[in-house]
Parts: C-alpha cells; sequence; structure tokens
C-alpha cells in the first residue's frame, strides 16, 4: 500500500531528445491511475521510469514517502505487467510465479501457498505444470498477472498489457483487472492507448501528449470538460466535432454569449445533436448534405458536410478533415444519403476553446 | 511461408543442382568412398601387389597402444578447445551486448579473427610462444617458468588449444551475440523487477535461453577441433614432441602420407568419419527435440 507521487519528472536523452518534459501527478493509496495518449507520447517511457528501467534525468519519484530515483528496480517494491508478458520461457507457470519470491528467500511452503492462492483467483490452477509456449494469449496474461501479484508488491504496474489480445479477450480481461485491484486495492499505474480502456479501469485518468500532461482527472470530468482541443478530440470515439470559429454564421449564432468573443473554436460532441427542425434559444444549428451512414445498431452515425467549406482546425489524431461533422443518433434508422438535415446542439452542451486549442473558456 | 517455383522443363531443375551434386561426388563421396575400399586393403612394400585383408588393417590400428593415446588425446584436445573457446566467447558477447560507447567497432574487431586461416594462427603463436623468439615466451621466463614447448609435450599441448581456442572464439562470439540479441528484453527487465540481481538473472534466465546456442556450439567446436586443427598441429608442432600433440587427424596424415602405410591410415579415417556422423547424428536429434521453447 503506497502513494505514488511524481514531482517536475524530466526524461531527456542523450542525443538531446526531450522525452518527459516535467510532470507532476500523485496516485493515492489503492488508487487505480491510467496513462492515456497516442503513440510516442512518452506514457510507457514514464511508467518504465516509476519501474526504475529508465533512468530520471530530473525530478523525483516517490514511492510509499520514499524518493526511488536512484534506487533498483528490484528493491521499488513494485510489480510490472508487460505488453508482450515477459514470461520465463523456459520455466513452467508455477516457477514462473514463484521465481520472484525465491529472489527473495522466501521459504517454499509459503511460495506453495502463493502461488497456489493466486493460481485459484486467476483460474489457473490446473495449468501450474505446463510451460508458457502451451498456454493461449490470455491464459499467458494471466500468468504475468499472476507473477505479479504473488509478490504482493505496493504498486502495480501495467504497461499496456492487453494490447495483443483479440478484441472479446480483451473486454473480458478489462474487467478482470479491475476486479483484482479492487479486491487487492493495490496503487496502480496503467499505461494505454485505447481511450475507452482508460475511461472504464480508471479512477484518475491522466491524458499526456508530447511528452506533457494535457489533462488529470476523473474520467467522466474529462470526458464532460475537456482542458484542450486534444483531449477532447482523443477522449471519446467518434471523437468531438472541432469548428474553427473563423465563419461569420458561426459566430452570429453565439453572437449573445460573453464567453464565445474570447473563443476561436467550437466542439460539439457527436451524440450532443439531435435532428430537429425546431430552434431552442440558444442553441446552435448546423444545416449538413449527408455523406455516409454507419449503423452499429443501438445507435447510427451520421456523417455529413457543412454547406460551406470550412478552414479546418490542426490535425490532431482522431480528428475529422475540414468541414465534416459527426452526428449521433440513437437507434438504427438515420437520414438517408444526399438528405439535407439540420443538426441542433443545445447551448449547456457547446465545448468552447481559445483559437490555438490550449485553453478551455466555456 | 514457402515460395515455389514451376519449372516449365523438367529437365532444367536437374541441371541447375547438377554442379553442387558433381561437387559433392567428386569431392566428398569419391575420396569417401576410395578411404573405405583402400582400408581393407594391403600393399606390398614396392606397390607391386595389392591384396584384400577384410579387417586387417582396423585389427592393426586398434591393437596400438598409440593410437589409443590419439584417441584420448583428441578428446581432451576437443574439450578443452570447445570449453575455453565457448567460454570466453560467453564472456566477451555478454559484454559487447550492454549498450556500450563504440560498441559496433568492438563488435567487429571481435570477429576479424576468424578470417585469419588455420595455419596463419598457428604462425602467429608461434612467434609469440617460441622459447628463443617469442615475446610472450621471454615474459613467461622473466616469471621463472621454464617455457619451452619445443621439449615440453604438455606445453605444447596447451599452445595448440589455446591458438586453437582464440581462433574459434570469433564465430562462437558471433553466434552468442545474435542468441543474446534474440533474447526479449522485457524477460530480462521482468527478472530485474524479479529481484534477480545480474548474476542471478545470467545463470537463471539468460543462460538457459541461450542453451539451444551452447549445444549446437558445442558440437560445431569439438566438429573443429577434430578436423581445422590440423593447420595448427601442422605448423606449430608437427604433432611432436614425442607425439605430445598427435591427434587422430593427424595421426591419419603422418601414417598416410609419412609412414606410407595407406591401408592403414585409411582406416583410421574411416573411424574419424563415424564418430563425426555419430555427433552429427546425435545434435540434429537433440537440437531438433529438446533445447526449443
Amino acid at each position: 500500500m503506497a502513494n505514488v507521487t511524481l514531482r517536475n519528472v524530466r526524461k531527456t536523452y542523450p542525443g538531446g531528445f526531450e522525452a518527459i518534459k516535467g510532470i507532476d501527478f500523485e496516485v493515492g493509496d489503492g488508487q487505480f491511475c491510467v496513462l492515456v495518449g497516442p503513440s510516442g507520447c512518452g506514457k510507457s517511457t514514464l511508467l518504465r521510469m516509476v519501474a526504475g528501467l529508465e533512468t530520471i534525468t530530473g525530478g523525483q519519484i516517490d514511492i510509499g514517502g520514499r524518493v526511488v530515483n536512484q534506487v533498483e528496480p528490484a528493491d521499488r517494491d513494485i510489480a510490472m505487467v508487460f505488453q508482450n508478458y515477459a514470461l520465463y520461457p523456459h520455466m513452467s507457470v508455477y516457477n514462473n510465479m514463484a521465481y520472484g519470491l525465491r529472489n527473495r528467500g522466501m521459504a517454499e511452503p509459503e511460495i506453495r501457498k502463493r502461488v497456489e492462492e493466486a493460481a485459484r483467483i486467476l483460474e489457473l490452477a490446473t495449468m501450474l505444470d505446463r510451460k508458457p509456449r502451451q498456454l493461449s494469449g490470455g491464459q499467458r496474461q494471466r500468468v504475468a498477472m499472476g507473477r505479479a501479484i504473488v509478490r504482493q508488491p505496493k504498486v502495480f504496474l501495467f504497461d499496456e498489457p492487453l494490447s495483443n489480445l483479440d478484441a472479446k479477450l480483451r473486454i473480458a480481461m478489462r474487467v478482470e483487472i479491475r476486479k483484482l485491484q479492487r479486491r487487492l486495492s493495490t496503487t496502480s499505474i496503467y499505461v494505454t492507448h485505447d481511450q475507452l480502456e482508460a475511461m472504464t479501469l480508471a479512477d484518475t485518468l491522466v491524458v499526456m501528449n508530447g511528452g506533457v500532461v494535457e489533462q488529470i482527472g476523473n474520467p467522466l470530468e474529462i470526458y464532460q470538460r475537456p482542458a484542450t482541443t486534444f483531449v477532447a478530440a482523443f477522449i471519446g470515439a467518434p471523437p468531438m466535432n472541432l469548428m474553427p470559429l473563423t465563419s461569420d454564421e458561426l459566430r452570429s449564432q453565439l453572437a449573445s454569449d460573453i464567453n464565445a468573443s474570447e473563443a476561436g473554436i467550437l466542439g460539439i460532441r457527436p451524440e450532443d445533436f439531435v435532428i430537429s427542425s425546431e430552434s431552442i434559444p440558444g442553441a446552435i444549428v448546423l444545416g449538413l448534405t449527408v455523406e455516409a451512414v454507419e449503423h452499429v445498431g443501438a445507435e447510427t452515425f451520421v456523417y455529413g458536410t457543412r454547406q460551406r467549406e470550412e478552414q479546418g482546425v490542426a490535425a490532431n489524431p482522431g480528428e475529422l478533415p475540414p468541414g465534416e461533422v459527426i452526428v449521433r443518433v440513437p437507434g438504427a434508422t438515420g437520414p438517408a444519403i444526399g438528405q439535407r438535415i439540420r443538426a441542433v446542439a443545445p447551448r449547456e452542451k457547446l465545448h468552447l476553446f481559445t483559437a490555438d486549442g490550449r485553453r478551455r473558456v466555456g | 511461408m514457402q515460395k515455389q517455383s514451376v519449372f516449365q522443363s523438367k529437365l532444367l531443375p536437374y541441371a541447375l543442382v547438377a554442379p553442387q551434386l558433381a561437387i559433392v561426388l567428386i569431392f566428398f563421396y569419391w575420396p569417401a568412398a576410395q578411404a573405405v575400399v583402400q582400408s581393407f586393403l594391403l600393399q606390398d612394400a614396392f606397390g607391386l601387389s595389392t591384396s584384400f585383408v577384410w579387417f586387417e588393417n582396423y585389427q592393426d590400428i586398434l591393437s596400438q597402444p598409440d593410437y589409443f593415446a590419439a584417441i584420448v588425446r583428441t578428446f581432451v584436445f576437443s574439450f578443452a578447445i570447445a570449453f575455453s573457446s565457448l567460454s570466453s566467447a560467453l564472456l566477451l558477447a555478454v559484454m559487447a551486448d550492454k549498450p556500450l560507447r563504440g560498441g559496433t567497432l568492438y563488435r567487429t574487431l571481435l570477429i576479424w579473427p576468424y578470417a585469419v586461416a588455420p595455419p596463419v594462427v598457428g604462425v602467429l603463436w608461434v612467434f609469440m610462444l617460441h622459447p628463443s623468439l617469442g615475446i610472450l615466451a621471454r615474459g613467461l621466463r622473466g616469471m621463472g617458468i621454464d617455457w619451452n614447448p619445443l621439449l615440453d609435450g604438455n606445453q605444447a599441448a596447451l599452445l595448440i588449444i589455446l591458438a586453437a581456442a582464440w581462433k574459434q572464439i570469433s564465430y562462437n562470439f558471433l553466434f552468442f551475440l545474435a542468441g543474446l540479441q534474440s533474447i526479449p528484453k522485457s524477460v530480462i527487465e521482468a527478472a530485474a523487477i524479479d529481484g534477480a540481481r545480474p548474476m542471478r538473472r545470467f545463470w537463471t534466465v539468460t543462460f538457459p535461453l541461450l542453451s539451444p546456442t551452447i549445444f549446437f556450439l558445442l558440437v560445431i567446436n569439438i566438429v573443429y577441433a577434430f578436423f581445422d586443427t590440423f593447420g595448427i598441429i601442422d605448423t606449430m608442432t608437427r604433432g611432436g614432441p614425442a607425439k605430445a600433440t598427435e591427434t587422430m587427424v593427424y595421426k591419419v596424415y603422418v601414417d598416410g602420407l609419412l609412414g606410407g602405410n595407406l591401408g592403414g591410415s585409411a582406416a583410421q579415417s574411416v573411424i574419424l568419419m563415424v564418430i563425426v556422423i555419430g555427433l552429427t547424428a546425435i545434435q540434429f536429434r537433440f537440437v531438433e527435440r529438446k533445447v526449443t521453447y
């Protein structure tokens, strides 16, 4: 049981490349913290720095009240689950789990007790004698989890542990990991690039981009009030519609708004639109021509273009092409391709950002 | 995934493999068959008549105490060469595998000795360790060691083992380095987090994962020590002093070419051939079965 605190943590590689540009956050005791961001944003590097596999070139990392900058990975009292599981291929499942305990000189009966307990929790009891190559992907994943939990460490670190599994198994394992973490209430830091995984697992969500933290908070809070356009586009699928307020048409619709004077970009989530012919006071109305319709079953995504070609916002991951707008319609019925529709979003659902996208203004 | 080519003519594929087949037949099967035939024949001293003597050459050779001494010597040499060159190559490879400044240069230099031909290796070491000319020999004398491999059989044997092992280090180094680099980095990192210190990590994770490479190299090195040391022995000691460095392959040469005992020499070749076929068979069975994960 421990807090993990990062204070102005930096990582600069010998070549001068700055991978982590000063990060501060704290993970409370027993909390599940998820680091999420596009590939190359530094989230894995940061996790490896907490583990002690990468040196820290600036700032402090504190685990359970002890600064661990110079402490070997073995002495940090952490356990890590790797993306490729990193099981010892020449050892049986039992020995894979027992290895860390033997290295610490634990008595064999106690090792047996702990490994069997972990195997029972993870439903691996019948596979203890097998070698990793005789296991399926999901089973290997569970052995990797088992190896972490038998140690009863202060902190669990997960480095994209589910990305090698197929979609169905990934969802099942996601739930398992969350249940297990609640049951053991061990402080955890989890790295993923999958925003859905991040949303569902996290107590605290840390959205990273380009070596800096874009936003920290509770996942729903981040979803409802993204601090930057990057977060707005990255969290949520399909992504938020971001429209520059360059046209007179949009700006005039927002004219009565006080906050809007500072705003340069308007964001609206696809699900916040209603296709309607009514006009609500203060609402934004977009006239769209339907270009494509995606039927997912429970909902339908309508891709439309606005009448006038608009200048797009700088391309961020998951962002839409300029002028295109996604509207979510509940149920299986949507408009036909080529049809003209009127998408209405109420004032309280609008997100306003400064023109550079770095700040939220309303 | 295998690519399959389709040939228009049925003869073309045979024509394409024919040169290789011809080389194998002429330079391997033909002399091997000749050796087998020769080993059953006995020629009189003037080369006027040849008679078929069944297994007399084998009986003769196997009843010589000299021959048994050569067999034992060959095995001792082989294991000594294999062990010393494998262990030093492994040590160097582990060091070179670490991220180093100028690591590529270091690795390249370590591979160079492999390009040196065995007789040249022999000459190099002779010059360094010759009792009256050698730089290293002077140093040894200076330390009070009575170094004279021209007279002392054990020292001569040591010299051969040293030179032969040195030559093979590069080859082993290359395979070990490749083997080490194929071990996923995360497995080693997992062991580090699991509390294993570097030495323990090496013996419990790296070494077992290298075992297929080690076994492969062990067989290659033994076969090397059996045959390719000929050039080194011939330039350094010529089997002497007093046959202290006469291995099986050198004895084949001494008895047949120098002694003119063609039948006896051929019988020795056949025995050598059987030993190597046996070793290779063991290797393939073992490598394919056991040591893959």
